[in-house]
């Protein structure tokens, strides 16, 4: 080693095991691209269970990384308890995603392996955003995840509805990482870093440079987390893209990717622009109420299941942006336990969704659901379940996700944006019970006639998502005294 | 483990059980239905001993256990004289919603008996919660059995109704849930005994203004739920589209999570807010007396007759409570009980003609006391116990709103009046074309006389009509001891000095008519 290196210029073995989960997940992801071209159509049916126990590997990893907090390769990731949740957090939904979606890919007969390596590498990217200290690391995490999406969006390549989500996702996606870049860029040229704890001494400093140059920085940061996000006025992607995606893709966009982004987010607003708290904060409510205003009013109109999950997805993000107003540790806690509850919600909802909408996807206006709970009970209870946890009933995780944040909300002294969200939710309420409303209370229809019951692993899926958003709704104390200790501050 | 947690927890385990019995063989289902209902009611009579022969002050039958350790949020149950009514209430009317569903609900059976158990579990923890975030849990577990049960079950418009019932509800909740959240952000407790405490010994302080916001957000969520006019307009929906079993649930049990709340929460935490209201509260309690009774007046349907009383006789309970009188409060929670036995029996007696003549419309009866005498007797007796007899139950709890309501503005009592002098016209003219005059032959054809079934789904709540009109101190000791503690309540912190005079009359002789009388004479 020549001499003119600095002791720690090589990074040491504790190092390589904070990021053990993303080198699991490459690995495997890349074994399962080697093993596509080797195997015959019937062999393929393992990448499933191989994906899964991929994902597993690095979810032990990940939790065993959580017990050894620290830095990596030159603080350019950062692995401490708000780092480790997400990365547990994307993992799970990975796995949740992977079981709603092999009878998907059995039914429409596409079970190829790059399927399970995108969604992999999207993961991998994930789970860089989250650890991400550095401005350049959160860029390459967050295109990791971007392109596989975009492939992902358009995976069932001779679907016409497939490539107008996958063009449209990528257009506007690739437009909004520019801004991020941008962003990064100006921040750079002002204060000399991309490492978010220097920023924000240099930000905190008595020759912190000028506000105009700093809030630009944040602004056309703040665009391109938006995209990431669908906050309004950056959503008019996601019903399209949800609409058209293979309704597994759908499930994993609206919670994987937004669970990553509001991550980095949280981080970047929190740590680097902490100083100038003051000056976003503003801005941010705005976005809240008008995410969530946007959201809920829009999913009224829709007739589309998936594009009305589009649109709550849209409204979720805003009651989240809620939680970022707060800019407290208590925010921060209360949108992790959010994001989590809402994953297992969500991706309970689309399951039901993939399983009812049947080969090439035929049934995903509301009222082919006439009558679901007379031939399915099983499967419209899980959905009622959901849609509980969606409106916010109480005993259910979506509940105690919006309790959480409104209480946030309210200790940061945001009594207005906390009471208008309030009312947001019961507006909300109106679009679910519509979906109860045909479920419960109308006639089966022609849509009845060729029902299936649900293969084995979407059931589990199904239930895995029951279960967890139950046990957020009945215990919900076990993720956020972990939330809380791991909170920004 | 008390008593009180078996009674609370009994529905749920009979909804698990009614979920695992197969489908296939509705008797089985409506007869383990009957069985659970029952069972919770003959063990929730076991909470009456300790109140039998005396008046405990503070809560019995309490558990408090760690539900949720940050925030604190903890299983604390309990009942008082004011609660141990109405769980009794719910405890007693689910047997009979299930009688009387026996043969009109024919599809979907299973599930309909599961909901209507579920709500059961609701509405008894929706009383006993001492703990706001366990009530608030409760107050919308309610909810969802009673959309189902009016959306799957209800008559044509059933959809609208039962849609329109949430978000009514829903929209009111919500702000008590901001609420709640804010007085936790204050006081670091969802305990409504500490918070109490807090506010009383002066450790927690709320500024006129946030008082004023605070009752207002749970003033709101209460009135959706009573209703009080001009809130009311999911209630005539509802009721008409709901069916039996739901209307009388609804009738008789939830709407009382309305004026419980109000007396529970609404008084003793925020008094000065509440007596500041008291005027337009009042003011609109009235109207709505006055105006429900006269829309009840020109209904043609009877369902929607009884449900507009509703609005009227609801607008006596909250003209009570807020007259800050003990007569008007101890009238009040009378009325709850008085306006659960007879409005819901009403509600059976119209589910008993709908049944036979299938329709709603007054004009499509006539002269039913013919083919079925016991039916009109028992109809007679409804009628006459709604409008407010002497020696049926409803007189006592109108006259004592009525008394505890001059004592604080006699021109208030002029309006009410009105609504008494109303009920009748509405209900006896209601009795007079359905019952009496010639039976046309559609209705001599359809008529036939109460069945054992139907007999033994209304004679407990005729027996209370006339035992609850006649024997006030087997009620009211309880009764009126908890009610002087919440004047107590919101008087102390008025003042702050205890007051001499009504809040300080041992509890147990207030109960009787005639003490009542003379501590007003006063």
């Amino acid at each position: 080693m020549p001499a003119s290196f600095p002791p720690d210029a090589f990074p040491v073995a504790a190092e390589y095991f904070r990021v053990l989960p993303e080198i699991i997940l490459t690995l495997v992801a890349t074994f399962i691209v080697f093993l596509e071209a080797v195997l015959d159509d019937r062999q393929k049916r393992i990448f499933g269970p191989l994906s899964i126990a991929g994902l597993a590997a690095a979810m032990v990893a990940a939790v065993t990384a959580n017990s050894d907090p620290g830095n990596a390769f030159h603080h350019m990731l950062v692995i401490d308890g708000f780092a480790s949740f997400f990365r547990v957090l994307v993992i799970g939904i990975g796995i949740l995603t992977i079981f709603g979606s092999t009878d998907y890919l059995a039914r429409e007969k596409s079970n190829g392996g790059e399927y399970y390596a995108l969604i992999l590498y999207s993961i991998v990217g994930q789970c860089v955003m989250v650890t991400a200290n550095e401005l350049i690391m959160v860029f390459i995490g967050l295109e990791i995840s971007s392109i596989a999406s975009y492939v992902l969006a358009g995976y069932l390549r001779d679907d016409a509805r497939n490539n107008e989500s996958a063009l449209k996702y990528f257009l506007l996606g690739s437009f909004a990482t520019a801004f991020l870049l941008y962003g990064v860029a100006w921040i750079y040229g002002t204060t000399g870093s991309t490492n978010l704890d220097q920023i924000r001494q240099v930000l905190g400093s008595s020759q912190a440079p000028s506000l105009i140059l700093t809030g630009t920085a944040a602004a056309l940061m703040f665009v391109g987390f938006g995209f990431k996000i669908s906050a309004v006025p950056f959503q008019v992607w996601a019903p399209d893209v949800y609409q058209g995606a293979p309704s597994p893709v759908s499930a994993f966009l609206s919670v994987g990717p937004k669970a990553a982004a509001f991550a980095v987010m949280i981080r970047v607003f929190m740590t680097a622009f902490g100083p100038i708290t003051a000056r976003w904060e503003p801005f941010v409510w705005g976005c809240a109420l008008a995410t969530m205003v946007v959201g809920n009013f829009a999913a009224i109109l829709q007739s589309n299941i998936k594009r009305m999950l589009a649109y709550s997805s849209i409204a979720h993000a805003g009651y989240v942006l809620v939680a970022v107003t707060a800019h407290s540790d208590i925010g921060s806690a209360a949108a992790m336990f959010y994001l989590a509850a809402y994953a297992f919600t969500n991706l309970g909802a689309f399951a039901v969704v993939t399983y009812f909408s049947r080969k090439g996807e035929k049934y995903v206006t509301i009222e082919d659901f006439a009558g679901l709970a007379q031939r399915q009970p099983a499967m419209a209870a899980m959905l009622t379940l959901f849609l509980m946890s969606l409106i916010g009933v109480p005993l259910t995780g979506g509940f105690f996700g919006k309790f959480y944040i409104f209480k946030a909300a309210l200790d940061a002294n945001l009594v207005w944006l906390a009471v208008l969200g309030l009312l947001n939710s019961a507006v909300a309420a109106y679009y679910y019970l519509r979906i109860l409303v045909v479920m419960y209370m109308k006639e089966p229809g022609a849509s009845m006639d060729d029902l299936a019951p649900a293969g084995g692993a979407l059931k589990i899926a199904v239930y895995a998502s029951a279960v967890g958003t139950l046990v957020l709704g009945i215990f919900p104390g076990w993720v956020l005294d972990f939330a809380s200790k791991a909170a920004l501050k | 483990m008390t008593l009180l947690d078996v009674v609370l927890f009994l529905p749920l385990i009979g909804f698990f059980v009614l979920l695992v019995t197969s489908k296939e063989n509705p008797n089985t289902i409506r007869v383990t239905a009957l069985i659970i209902s029952l069972l919770v009611f003959v063990v929730s009579l076991g909470l009456l001993v300790p109140y039998w022969f005396a008046s405990p002050a503070g809560y019995t039958f309490t558990t408090d256990a760690s539900w949720i350790t940050y925030p604190p949020i903890r299983y604390h149950v309990g009942l008082d004289g004011l609660s141990l009514w109405l769980v009794l209430l719910s405890t007693l009317l689910t047997p009979i919603a299930v009688l009387i569903s026996w043969k009109h609900i024919d599809h979907r059976v299973k599930e309909f008996f599961a909901f209507l158990i579920l709500l059961e579990f609701g509405l008894i923890g929706v009383f006993v919660a001492v703990d706001l975030f366990l009530f608030y849990v409760f107050w919308e577990v309610t909810l969802v059995p009673m959309y189902f049960l009016i959306g799957i079950w209800g008559h044509d418009r059933r959809i609208y109704a039962a849609v329109k019932f949430f978000l009514y509800t829903m929209a009111g909740s919500v702000l008590m849930l901001g609420a709640i959240i804010y007085l936790y952000n204050k006081s670091g407790s969802f305990d409504y005994l500490e918070i109490l405490s807090q506010l009383q010994t002066g450790r927690l302080v709320l500024d006129p203004h946030a008082q004023q916001l605070l009752f207002l957000a749970f003033f709101v969520s209460f009135a959706i739920k009573v209703p009080l006019f001009p809130l009311h307009t999911w209630l005539p929906d509802a009721h008409v589209e709901a069916p039996t079993a739901g209307s009388v649930m609804l009738a008789s049990v939830m709407l009382k999570m309305g004026t419980y709340g109000l007396l529970r929460y609404c008084l003793p935490l925020f008094p000065s807010a509440a007596r500041n209201a008291a005027p337009w509260v009042a003011s609109l309690a009235i109207i709505g007396i006055v105006y429900g009774a006269l829309v009840a007046l020109v209904q043609p349907n009877m369902k929607k007759l009884v449900a507009y009383s509703s609005v009227s006789h609801l607008g006596f309970v909250v003209l009570g409570i807020f007259s800050f009188t003990q007569q008007g409060l101890d009238g009040a929670v009378y009325q709850m009980l008085n306006h659960g036995i007879s409005t819901g029996a009403l509600f059976m007696l119209v589910g008993y003609l709908y049944e036979r003549r299938h329709s709603l419309e007054i004009s499509a009866y006539g002269g039913v006391a013919t083919p079925a005498p016991n039916l009109a007797i028992v109809a007679l007796i409804t009628t006459l116990a709604s409008i407010g007899l002497p020696m049926l139950n409803n007189f006592v709890g109108e006259y004592l709103v009525l008394q505890g309501a001059s004592q604080t503005n006699f021109t208030w009592v002029v309006f009410a009046a009105i609504g008494v002098i109303l009920s009748a016209c509405y209900m006896l003219w209601l009795y007079q074309r359905t019952f009496y005059g010639k039976a046309s032959e559609s209705v001599a054809h359809h008529m036939y006389d109460l069945t054992p079934r139907e007999w033994a789904a209304i004679l407990p709540l005729l027996l209370l009509m006339f035992w609850m009109g006649t024997f006030t101190q087997s009620f009211m000791p309880s009764i009126s001891a908890q009610n002087a503690s919440i004047l107590q309540q919101t008087n102390l912190r008025q003042t702050n000095m205890p007051q001499v005079g009504r809040a300080t009359v041992p509890p147990g002789v207030l109960g009787q008519i005639p003490v009542a009388e003379v501590s007003s004479a006063r």
